[in-house]
């Protein structure tokens, strides 16, 4: 499988997605209520940032993996990674603002990124709370990434990772084949470690996302489900568990549309809108820089190439006035969000 | 109107149902919730029970809802059939065992 870039897909350019976003597809089914109306209900539009704590760092779109619901359409194919001297602007940024206090590290595969053992280091100098979205299979997939877990113990990064499901069938339909397989093996190396027991200052957390057209169940009884057979299959621990809804982006807004799910899943989410969980998005309390360094309200809007709404759109220029002040880009996908329980890379929000 | 019994549309309206008698309506939903929430089984566990009783009663509605209900919480499709399947078998086997009572009637009234 191939990225939707590398097949020149038309839904590799974000303008096309947006426009699905916001006008549907040509059998659309229903007329969607916009997001900003929904808000503006809630007496939340415009919706402004909190107090920023998460900086979050998209290090580049190139993994191992080709998940088929992932919005970053990521992939072996993607070549954008982060430079150097971007991570040394984001550092920059990070020294003159100690209210980020969380420096969470995505991709792809983050680790992919030959600066990222470097950058993981320079943040712990700034004395940050690092995590890492680790995918898993990225540890066992190469020799040169083995010692993964103790790199990550030494440095104290906290390990969020996916794994769709505790049964191989439903985590291999999405995220390819052997995929539960190899990260079994990871969890395994990094309980090996010291990560995920239960006294252990190792925080390893796991994210569910549904595989397919649905919405993840409640994310404390499935916890309790990942956890029982986890452990009595594989011996494994973790922390939590984060329940994570996928957005109608990228790979995974293809998927809607080629399986004649779109409408319906927007109809859900639209239906399944939660004011609490709409004032609590991620968003409100985060930054999203992207590999060349532009700055976004989150990962999603970063996929859409929705910048932050500052004069200055480049973490070279970084303004905190500007960004405190400036209100949030909102469309359709943020739906995704505020269904049910809200969803945010921490899983539920309320 | 349309000019069909069920539609699937009609399965997003079960909530305006208290339009006609809503205290009925508000007793049922709130008993309904109770009886789906976590409990000495799992909301996981009720939704398998229910997709089955829904195939007994073949309520096309019920159907649809707890066939998603039930794959969202983690059963898959092995097991969604293995469920259908005891229904059935519980539907196959009531008719059979009145079986029985048709046995009795004629030994009853046969010379
Ligand atoms: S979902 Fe994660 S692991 Fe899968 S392709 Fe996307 S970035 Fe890679
Ligand atoms: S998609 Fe991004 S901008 Fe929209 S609500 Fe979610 S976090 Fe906020």
């Amino acid at each position: 499988m191939k990225s939707l870039k590398a097949n020149a897909h038309l839904l590799a350019d974000s303008q096309q997605q947006l426009s699905i976003l916001e006008n549907g597809t040509d059998t659309n089914m229903y007329a969607l209520v916009p997001f900003q109306q929904k808000l503006e209900e809630s007496g939340l539009y415009p919706l402004l940032p909190l107090t920023p704590s998460v900086f979050q760092v998209n290090v580049g779109k190139m993994c191992n993996q080709v998940c088929r619901h992932c919005h970053v359409d990521a992939g072996p194919d993607r070549k954008e990674i982060m430079t150097r001297q971007t991570m040394e602007q984001c550092l920059q940024v990070l020294a003159q603002q100690p209210g980020y206090t969380i420096v969470d590290i995505t991709g792809g595969a983050p680790e992919m990124n030959p600066d990222f053992r470097w950058f993981v280091e320079q943040v712990r100098l700034l004395n940050r709370h690092v995590i890492v979205r680790c995918n898993l299979t990225i540890i066992v997939s190469n020799k040169k990434y083995f010692d993964l877990p103790v790199f990550f113990r030494e440095h104290v990064v906290e390990v969020v990772s996916s794994l769709p499901f505790y049964q191989k069938d439903r985590t291999d339909r999405q995220r390819g084949d052997g995929v539960f397989d190899d990260s079994i093996k990871a969890l395994q190396m990094l309980n090996g470690v010291g990560y995920g027991l239960e006294e252990s200052p190792l925080r390893l957390n796991l994210v569910y996302n549904p595989a397919g057209a649905f919405l993840p169940p409640g994310q404390a009884a499935l916890e309790q489900e990942f956890r029982t057979a986890l452990y009595k299959d594989f011996g494994i621990s973790f922390h939590s568990l984060y329940a994570i809804t996928n957005l109608p982006i990228s790979r995974f807004l293809d998927y809607l549309l080629e399986s004649g799910n779109y409408e319906k899943y927007m109809q859900k989410l639209v239906n399944a809108y939660n004011p609490a969980a709409a004032a609590n998005v991620m968003c409100r309390t985060t930054l999203s820089v992207s590999w060349n360094g532009y700055l976004h309200d989150c990962d999603f809007n970063q996929m859409l190439d929705l910048r932050c709404a500052v004069p200055q759109h480049h973490i070279a220029d970084y303004d905190h006035s500007a960004m405190l002040n400036r209100s949030i880009v909102v469309n359709q996908h943020c739906y995704g969000c505020t269904a049910g329980a809200g969803s945010s890379c921490g899983g539920a929000v309320v | 109107m349309a000019n069909h019994y069920y539609s699937e549309e009609d399965l997003g309206k079960f909530s305006s149902i208290g339009t006609f008698q809503k205290p009925l309506a508000d007793k049922f939903f709130a008993w309904y919730g109770e009886v789906f929430a976590e409990g000495q089984l799992s909301a996981r566990e009720k939704s398998l029970i229910a997709l089955a009783v829904a195939h007994a009663v073949q309520c096309p509605y019920c159907i649809d809802a707890y066939s998603a209900d039930a794959f969202e919480k983690g059963w898959n499709e092995a097991q969604l059939m293995e469920a259908v399947h005891v229904a059935s078998a519980i539907k196959g086997g009531a008719a059979l065992v009145h079986g029985v009572q048709m046995m009795n009637k004629v030994k009853a009234i046969a010379m």
